[in-house]
């Protein structure tokens, strides 16, 4: 023990530090939520209000009829819900693959999707953009769907591969000696134990492209084309910043990743202890 | 027994045709399971990147296509000696890169302990101090420009008060605290990752080994540099050689919050070869500054798992 006083201690190496851990995570995201709230004149005036003494949701109904938030959510959510179909449809095939059978060229797959677990991410806006500029899909949420469900796919098969290994074999067989066909058994025995993996796949999907921005940025050059991250991005550009309507549109875009965060985040510790160590 | 060598015969023979028809399905299914992942992966990983190579040897400048064609190491030859913003860049990545895997692996392991102690509560603060994982560059990028601002900023209103400052400072807009600026609001996103994945460490030690330690009268301390240390020694040197990879490829808060500036103070690497990639349009030097950057990725990735001796011991 670092202090006689067992209370003094317990302040000192754990509630002290855990406060102060806290008040620095939660301050960028108070102050947001604060601005978004303040007229347009009070941002700026000092002493700066530490709470919205005029409160009012001018900003984000700026923000999302004015400046196109509505058109950037539409657009990120399109692309999310999409390529998390394609992310989850194509890793549980592989994913049972790896995890159910033997095959020539397993572990060279295995190590192919280690190898892009290296590959760095700004290495591929160059060729991405030429690549979908002779296809003629600049702009085009397919351009997107498909980069987002290439890059994610390596990992969330890695992910799969440890959930679908974690059912018993023997519950399939049993349920196939029951008289189930192959798609049955896995249909009634082996999807409904999976689910929450399958769940936890999805939502880190979904988080992660919700939030890319370097393809995004490289893929599409029409406003009315712009994920949320653009979006956001082109605002900070402008010459005269309108904080307010930034603030507002922060927050429209936290929204959906903290909440689908806080809903899986009691599997992160667990899955990504999984894939670190496996 | 004509007959009931007849009837083994045929047993035998339908026998066979069953194990053959089972190995192909077998063969085959795998196969078939992994296609599409294979076909996105092989398309739109890797064919990209060995493009990178091919494009690197070539002019390849979308605004003046006349002077397009083969270019032999052209572009590595001007990389090398002419181009007079790679060495200052390369300096930055390498600033950037230690400072911010260096700050997030020591902010993170505190994390971790902390978290990894019983309190009340203690599955809410997990939540909240994991938060900013979920929170994409852009965003907080957009969040620390509304502390870092010079005008409305809350950071100089905080120091006026405390009288650290005597007028409010543009923090952004600073040669010296831009750079500081950006490591801090990168640090604030960064930490929760060590966090997480230090903590899922942690939770797989047993205690018999904390107790121990406990029982031998070791300090808190000296459990920590001889008990815990050794235990997450692979999952430290994994995740700090993938962070480091990722941090080196990371622009997002650079792009946002400095756009590089003040005078190219906060240009790292990656961020010059976004910049060329976004704003210019000579696709060619940009493919070589990338190989470069690849190859000095790898050369790091290479040494620091032969000098860690990942696994061993």
């Amino acid at each position: 023990m670092l202090f006689n006083n067992k209370k003094v201690d317990k302040l000192l190496t754990m509630y002290l530090p855990i406060t102060f851990m806290l008040c620095f995570t939660i301050f960028p995201l108070y102050w947001t939520v604060n601005t978004a709230f303040k007229p347009e004149g009070d941002i700026i005036k000092r002493p700066l209000q530490y709470l919205p003494a005029h409160p009012t949701i001018d900003n984000f109904v700026n923000a999302w009829t004015n400046i196109g938030f509505a058109t950037f959510f539409k657009n990120s959510a399109i692309v999310g819900v999409t390529a998390v179909i394609v992310v989850l449809v194509c890793s549980t095939l592989s994913g049972y693959a790896l995890a159910r059978y033997q095959f020539k060229g397993k572990r060279a797959f295995m190590l192919m999707l280690l190898c892009t677990q290296f590959i760095p991410r700004a290495m591929m806006i160059i060729p991405l953009f030429i690549i979908f500029k002779n296809l003629g899909l600049i702009s085009s949420p397919l351009s997107l769907i498909i980069t987002y469900s290439a890059v994610e796919i390596p990992f969330t098969t890695i992910l799969m591969s440890g959930f679908i290994a974690n059912v018993p074999k023997e519950l399939e067989e049993a349920a196939m000696i029951d008289g189930c066909n192959k798609l049955q058994s896995l249909r009634h025995v082996v999807f409904p134990l999976l689910l929450p993996g399958i769940v936890a796949t999805g939502v880190f999907t979904f988080i992660y492209t919700w939030n890319e921005f370097l393809i995004a940025l490289m893929l599409t050059n029409k406003q009315d084309k712009f994920t949320l991250p653009v979006g956001l991005s082109s605002m900070m550009g402008e010459f005269n910043v309108n904080y307010g309507a930034l603030a507002a549109g922060s927050v429209i875009a936290l929204i959906p990743a903290i909440l689908l965060f806080a809903y899986a985040q009691k599997h992160l510790v667990n899955g990504m202890g999984g894939a670190v160590k496996g | 027994m004509d007959l009931s060598s007849g009837v083994t015969e045929t047993s035998i023979e339908s026998k066979k045709t069953v194990k053959k028809k089972k190995i192909n399905k077998g063969n085959l299914t795998p196969y078939l399971f992994i296609l599409p992942s294979l076909i996105l992966i092989i398309g739109f990983l890797f064919y990209p990147i060995g493009t990178v190579f091919y494009y690197s040897l070539q002019n390849y400048d979308i605004a003046a296509p006349f002077y397009n064609g083969f270019a032999g190491l052209d572009n590595f030859k001007t990389i090398f000696t002419e181009d007079k913003m790679f060495l200052p860049s390369l300096l930055n990545s390498l600033k950037w890169v230690v400072s911010e895997v260096g700050l997030q692996l020591v902010f993170g392991m505190i994390v971790a302990l902390l978290l990894n102690q019983t309190f009340k509560l203690r599955g809410l603060v997990r939540a909240i101090a994991f938060i900013p994982w979920a929170i994409s560059g852009v965003l907080a990028s957009s969040m620390w420009s509304l502390i870092f601002n010079e005008h409305m900023g809350v950071l100089n209103d905080l120091l006026l008060k405390l009288g650290l400052v005597n007028e409010p400072q543009a923090f952004l807009a600073g040669t010296t605290t831009a750079f500081t600026a950006v490591i801090l609001a990168e640090m604030w996103r960064g930490i929760p990752f060590f966090a997480i994945t230090l903590l899922a460490s942690l939770q797989s030690i047993p205690t018999e080994l904390y107790e121990a330690s406990k029982v031998d009268g070791a300090s808190r301390w000296k459990t920590f540099i001889y008990v815990i240390l050794p235990q997450l020694k692979n999952t430290i040197v994994l995740t700090t050689l993938l962070r480091v990879v990722w941090e080196f490829n990371n622009v997002d808060l650079l792009f946002n919050l400095t756009g590089g500036g003040p005078a190219h103070s906060t240009t790292t690497l990656t961020m010059y070869i976004a910049d060329l990639a976004v704003h210019g349009s000579n696709f060619g030097y940009g493919s070589a500054l990338t190989v470069v950057s690849f190859g000095i990725l790898l050369i790091f990735a290479m040494i620091y798992l032969k000098l860690s001796r990942y696994e061993k011991e």
